[in-house]
């Protein structure tokens, strides 16, 4: 509990410190509210309208979840399949790396006028941004299994089954954890884009609705929102990874 | 009490009779194609290892020891000749062998007790029942106290222990071990050894070492085979004639230092043939 407060604490006095200095300013240079509203405005702003915010809230933490898991199960499933057959691995490799080429921004109006405005074009935008990393960390770790140990499962006869679910999976396990946490914070700005190009929901929505208003308060709320939700989406993550990986903690 | 997966009658001296080998390599040639150039590996390599015998190879650093354990373990297909096992015929057959290999290899994210008793999972034995047998073990190997620590709290000896009983626990009767302790500093490795001889002594598996030590293999084996440098033959075979159990004296006995030197004179000689041909 200490070391985790030593560890909290200096990051902390910073964002307050900034905090300061920006509530100083607003009022030394009597910025204007639409430009650039203090944070205490903000704070204000949020509390009195708390209830819709809410349900924007939820709304995209559900698009989140659900883009997020099918995103990184895609990812998965396409580092081993390709870590599998390397034929498929040379043909598509290139082709990943293309489809991170493609701008999202560019891709979600074409997605709107394929699949409609339901959830199916949301999703896909998500897991386009979300598979990637999970698929190139897991690729990675796939490819760094230790060669003394595979030759060591290969010499007392172990199945490319057995090497797999005993060796090679438990072995990428770290890397797949760096990749999943990227892909965690990357799944709640998928998820924004995806709500502003069509939804009638959630904080994207609520964050167009905003910016056609002028309300400059109400956008930095949206944006504390997604902070909030990216951080403890990665700290979801970072904890599952202890669990998991509990032996790589060496100190 | 406990018994080792198989076991095999028996002579006095420890060395069954009238079975089939543990191990029978006959004739085998390997040779690798590397720039259109046939370089020749092993040339006609024989030997054998009797149920419950314990062999060494010694033989200078690239005779092809390893290629050689590559296709008595079936990863590695020779070009001709045959590898039997318990009278079956069983060449580019993986699974039949027990292995330990140069380093630990210890799975990091296993407990100790997970990592011994890997082989015989993958031989599809259930882990529960494996566990039990190797609680057993892992006090008789010493290493009580850390059947839930991880590899890397466990010093380099203790590791290979690990190794070994993970070998030793594993169902096939032939036990490959290849150079186990020449990561070791030479303390430690003496300790092993003789650690290693009581527990052979206990248990008498069948058992193909590989070294480049020639006092270690005149320590351990009944018999042991000189291979040559590149490409791999074998020079000569010698019944090590000392009984059993092995006196910690043995090694200041006179026919010890004599064949010691013996067989480091062929080394040097092997090796020198080595560098020339480089």
């Amino acid at each position: 509990m200490r070391l985790w407060w030593n560890k909290i604490w200096p990051p902390l006095v910073a964002v307050l410190f900034l905090l300061g200095i920006w509530q100083l300013c607003t009022s030394l240079f009597e910025i204007e509210k639409w430009i650039l509203p203090s944070p205490i405005n903000i704070a204000r702003e949020a509390i009195s309208g708390s209830a819709g915010l809410w349900q924007h809230t939820l709304a995209t933490v559900r698009l989140t979840g659900v883009g997020f898991t099918i995103g990184t199960s895609v990812g998965l499933l396409i580092a081993i399949v390709l870590h599998r057959i390397p034929f498929l691995k040379s043909a598509l490799y290139p082709l990943l790396i293309l489809s991170q080429n493609v701008p999202t921004i560019a891709l979600a109006p074409l997605l709107m006028i394929w699949f409609g405005f339901g959830l199916l074009p949301k999703v896909i935008v998500i897991t386009l941004v979300c598979f990637f990393p999970v698929a190139i960390a897991m690729m990675g770790g796939l490819r760094q299994t230790d060669p003394i140990m595979l030759s060591y499962m290969r010499m007392i006869g172990a199945s490319n089954r057995q090497i797999f679910l005993k060796l090679e999976l438990p072995h990428a396990l770290p890397s797949l954890f760096s990749g999943i946490k990227i892909a965690a914070t990357y799944s709640v700005m998928g998820a924004v884009i995806a709500e502003w190009i069509g939804s009638d929901k959630g904080i994207g929505y609520y964050m167009m609705l905003q910016k056609s208003s002028y309300r400059t308060d109400r956008m930095f709320i949206a944006i504390a929102i997604i902070v909030v939700l990216s951080l403890t989406m990665f700290a979801m993550i970072a904890l599952l990874e202890k669990w998991f990986a509990r032996w790589n903690q060496r100190q | 009490m406990l018994e080792l997966p198989t076991q095999h009658d028996r002579n006095p001296d420890g060395v069954a009779t009238s079975v089939s080998p543990a191990l029978q390599v006959t004739n085998i040639h390997k040779s690798f194609n590397r720039r259109r150039l046939g370089l020749s590996v092993l040339e006609g390599v024989t030997l054998r290892v009797e149920q419950g015998e314990f062999v060494s190879i010694v033989g200078p650093s690239g005779c092809g020891k390893s290629t050689l354990f590559h296709i008595i373990g079936g990863l590695v297909q020779p070009d001709s000749g045959e590898v039997w096992m318990n009278g079956q015929e069983v060449t580019g057959e993986r699974g039949h062998i027990s292995f330990m290999p140069q380093q630990p290899a210890l799975f990091p994210w296993r407990t100790i007790e997970d990592n011994v008793i890997l082989a015989q999972e993958v031989k599809g034995i259930s882990k529960r029942e494996a566990r039990m047998d190797a609680r057993e073990w892992i006090a008789k190997v010493g290493l009580s106290g850390f059947e839930k620590a991880y590899p890397h709290m466990l010093s380099g000896g203790m590791q290979q222990r690990a190794a070994f009983l993970r070998a030793l626990l594993s169902p096939e009767e032939l036990m490959c071990l290849d150079e186990p302790f020449s990561a070791l500093d030479a303390l430690t490795r003496s300790d092993m050894q003789r650690w290693l001889l009581d527990m052979w002594e206990e248990n008498r598996r069948s058992i193909l070492l590989i070294t480049h030590n020639i006092e270690e293999a005149l320590l351990l084996s009944n018999r042991i085979y000189v291979f040559s440098s590149r490409p791999g033959t074998v020079l000569q075979e010698i019944e090590v004639p000392f009984s059993r159990p092995r006196q910690e004296t043995m090694t200041e006995d006179p026919t010890f230092l004599g064949l010691k030197r013996e067989l480091s004179a062929l080394m040097k000689e092997e090796q020198r043939k080595m560098q020339i041909l480089r």
